[in-house]
């Protein structure tokens, strides 16, 4: 009865505060909905369109069909770029791997000061890769880095030159990558080893198994859902660096250790071929989301068929 | 089946000392229950028998053999625990299988050995099955599985039913007890329920705050607890603990049961031990069961004794009626007929069975008679 009896005024204002309890959700998101809508969504939609045109320096509405898909596969730079993918992508994920699950597993034998080196070894990640790539780049160059100090050192023979040298130029890319990423993928397992039952592991010591076999037949098994995501982050990462590589050895030596990230930039920007550069962008669009869209599918249909 | 022994066993870390010397012996076949409320330390003795905790001093002897500085997989025993600790990425003939494995047993052996406890279990059927695709029972029998194929000296349970439901639990609780008559296997059993004691021990040793407060079968700590804190935690409801004072009474004595708001009440007791009648004049604690105090269904006999009582409240529980009744002033409960009904406030004669009566000291809470 009372509320029928309150002022107008009153009902108003509350009807108000209702209405805004609803909508504040999706008006506080609205904006970046549609910043994503626009920029990502509607420019992978105009680069789509673009790769099928014959645009050069500008956009041009001139069809092509797979005119720039055909130049794009028969151009010499971008098969070394693939190359390269392939070498830098294969090492960077299975180095970062290794060695994160490694110093996961150590950092997990209860040690002292944990925590300080765990912020140690995630650091890197907090950097840029512009940073990363510039400092990589004084360490490895021959002039004032590694080499350099091994000489002054007194050892005259240290040869140390990968990053002057177009066979080994690529190698220091997965050098600076697997500095970045691998403590980050030593957080995702060491949170993996966490959510272990402390039981299981002293079971299987009753049963007379061993540390390392205990880790071999036991643990590492039941963390393979951190290596789907830990595969799946570094693999698109893989094929999406492009800072990494400009800082440290701006795809060269020549064009030794070109991306096709690199690769598309150049088409794009410095090249006068926007429609080659699409075409490029939208195969490695294509190849992120091969990777990404099943992954993503499992992680949202996963839980609904594991529990029952 | 081995038996076993642990001599004055103690657990400190740092100054804090979780257990306080324990001496514990049992023989081969027996079924020994820790039992405490949490915190008393009975997890940590059963870790230190498995050998996943090291032990401060003191030692446990398994057979003959002083097994302290083994490692767990040397002691032949086996543990199943609370989380059943299945190894969740194998089937379920894997993990029963597993520790053969580790100890490089044949596999034509392995396989029998499965197919033998699959069969003694009854979950042959589930053998493929990953540990996530069973329910509760069926994962606590993969645990007893994989600790039964060991065929071990000594089996340590810890709180293996404590994750079932109430009904499945107490179908386990009769399993494991088959088992155990079956087996003829030495058995370590750890619980936090009373009950669970009493139903599965052949010997149970109480806890209390890393002290052993007594061993014995469960009809000895059931009828002569050592002290009120056993009488209190065996026992639902627990025993009743009643202050009074031992008076003379004609030629022998009487307990006087006196609340200082209402009029005191004295029972005549039957003929006493010394250790008793030196307790004259001072101020003891009674202790009663609530079967030994009830109406018509108590038969009378000679150390029966009629007491006026007020009933304060009855609880219907289906087989007997539980009743809270004013004895001298202090709450009691009883343990009537099943169809016992009795208006609140109802005032009349009682009986109380003088057989089970425990006394304690009222400062050391030791029995003493």
């Amino acid at each position: 009865m009372m509320t029928i009896a309150s002022s107008p005024r009153q009902t108003r204002a509350a009807s108000f505060a209702d209405w805004l309890e609803v909508r504040l959700p999706k008006l506080v998101l609205a904006p970046s909905v549609l910043i994503t809508l626009v920029f990502v969504y509607g420019f992978i939609a105009w680069t789509s369109i673009l790769s099928f045109t014959r645009s050069k320096t500008i956009p041009k509405m001139e069809w092509a069909g797979v005119l720039q898909y055909a130049k794009v596969l028969g151009h010499e730079r971008w098969h070394v770029a693939v190359h390269n993918l392939m070498i830098f992508g294969v090492l960077y994920v299975l180095i970062c791997m290794v060695l994160g699950l490694l110093i996961a597993i150590l950092l997990d034998q209860r040690i002292r000061h944990e925590g300080t080196l765990r912020a140690i070894f995630l650091y890197p990640m907090a950097l840029s890769f512009i940073v990363t790539g510039t400092a990589w780049k004084w360490i490895l160059n021959p002039g004032l880095g590694l080499e350099k100090l091994a000489h002054d050192w007194g050892w005259s023979s240290f040869h140390f030159d990968w990053i002057i040298n177009e066979q080994m130029a690529i190698y220091t890319i997965v050098i600076a990558g697997v500095w970045q990423a691998s403590g980050f993928v030593m957080a995702m397992f060491l949170a993996g080893l966490r959510g272990i039952d402390q039981d299981v592991i002293k079971a299987a010591s009753m049963d007379g198994a061993s540390l390392p076999l205990i880790y071999w037949r036991i643990i590492i098994p039941q963390l393979k859902p951190v290596f789907v995501s830990a595969l799946v982050i570094l693999t698109h990462l893989a094929i999406k660096s492009y800072e990494l590589v400009v800082a440290l050895t701006g795809a060269g030596p020549g064009y030794a250790t070109e991306l096709p990230s690199t690769f598309m930039y150049a088409h794009t920007f410095t090249r006068n071929q926007l429609g080659m550069g699409a075409a490029s962008a939208v195969m490695m669009l294509l190849t992120v989301a091969a990777i990404m869209v099943p992954y993503l599918y499992s992680e949202v249909r996963g839980p609904r068929t594991s529990s029952h | 089946m081995s038996s076993l022994h642990i001599q004055q066993v103690r657990k400190s870390y740092g100054s804090t000392d979780i257990l306080k010397g324990i001496d514990i012996g049992i023989d081969d076949g027996e079924f020994l229950v820790l039992v405490g409320p949490s915190g008393c330390g009975k997890s940590t003795l059963l870790s230190m028998i498995a050998g996943l905790d090291t032990v401060t001093s003191g030692d446990i002897l398994i057979g003959n053999q002083r097994v302290n500085d083994l490692h767990p997989s040397k002691r032949d025993i086996a543990m199943v625990f609370q989380s059943y600790a299945l190894y969740p990425n194998m089937s379920v003939a894997e993990n029963i299988a597993f520790g053969m494995e580790m100890r490089k047993v044949p596999k034509a052996e392995r396989e029998k050995a499965i197919q033998d406890v699959a069969k003694l279990l009854q979950m042959q059927h589930l053998l493929d099955r990953r540990p996530s695709q069973l329910s509760g029972g069926q994962r606590q029998r993969v645990a007893m599985g994989r600790a039964l194929v060991r065929h071990p000296q000594i089996f340590l349970f810890d709180e293996p039913l404590s994750n079932l439901d109430a009904k499945l639990r107490v179908d386990m609780r009769t399993e494991i007890k088959k088992l155990h008559q079956r087996l003829k296997a030495t058995i370590v059993y750890v619980t936090h329920d009373q009950i669970e004691a009493m139903t599965l021990a052949t010997k149970i040793a109480v806890m209390r705050n890393g002290e052993l407060q007594q061993l014995g079968s469960p009809s000895e700590v059931y009828n002569k607890p050592a002290n009120t804190f056993v009488a209190s935690f065996i026992g639902s409801p627990s025993m009743n603990l009643i202050p009074g004072r031992l008076v003379p009474h004609g030629d022998g004595l009487a307990l006087e049961i006196e609340h200082n708001t209402t009029e005191g009440l004295q029972i005549p007791l039957p003929p006493q031990p010394d250790s008793v009648t030196a307790y004259v004049g001072k101020e003891i604690i009674a202790g009663l069961r609530p079967e030994a105090i009830g109406n018509g269904n108590l038969q009378k006999h000679e150390l029966t004794r009629q007491v006026q009582a007020d009933l304060v409240v009855t609880e219907p529980t289906g087989p007997d009626t539980l009743a809270i009744l004013k004895l001298g002033g202090f709450e009691v409960t009883a343990r009537l007929e099943a169809d016992a009904t009795y208006p609140a406030g109802h005032r009349g004669l009682f009986t109380v069975d003088l057989t089970k009566l425990v006394m304690f000291d009222s400062q050391t809470e030791q029995r003493i008679a």
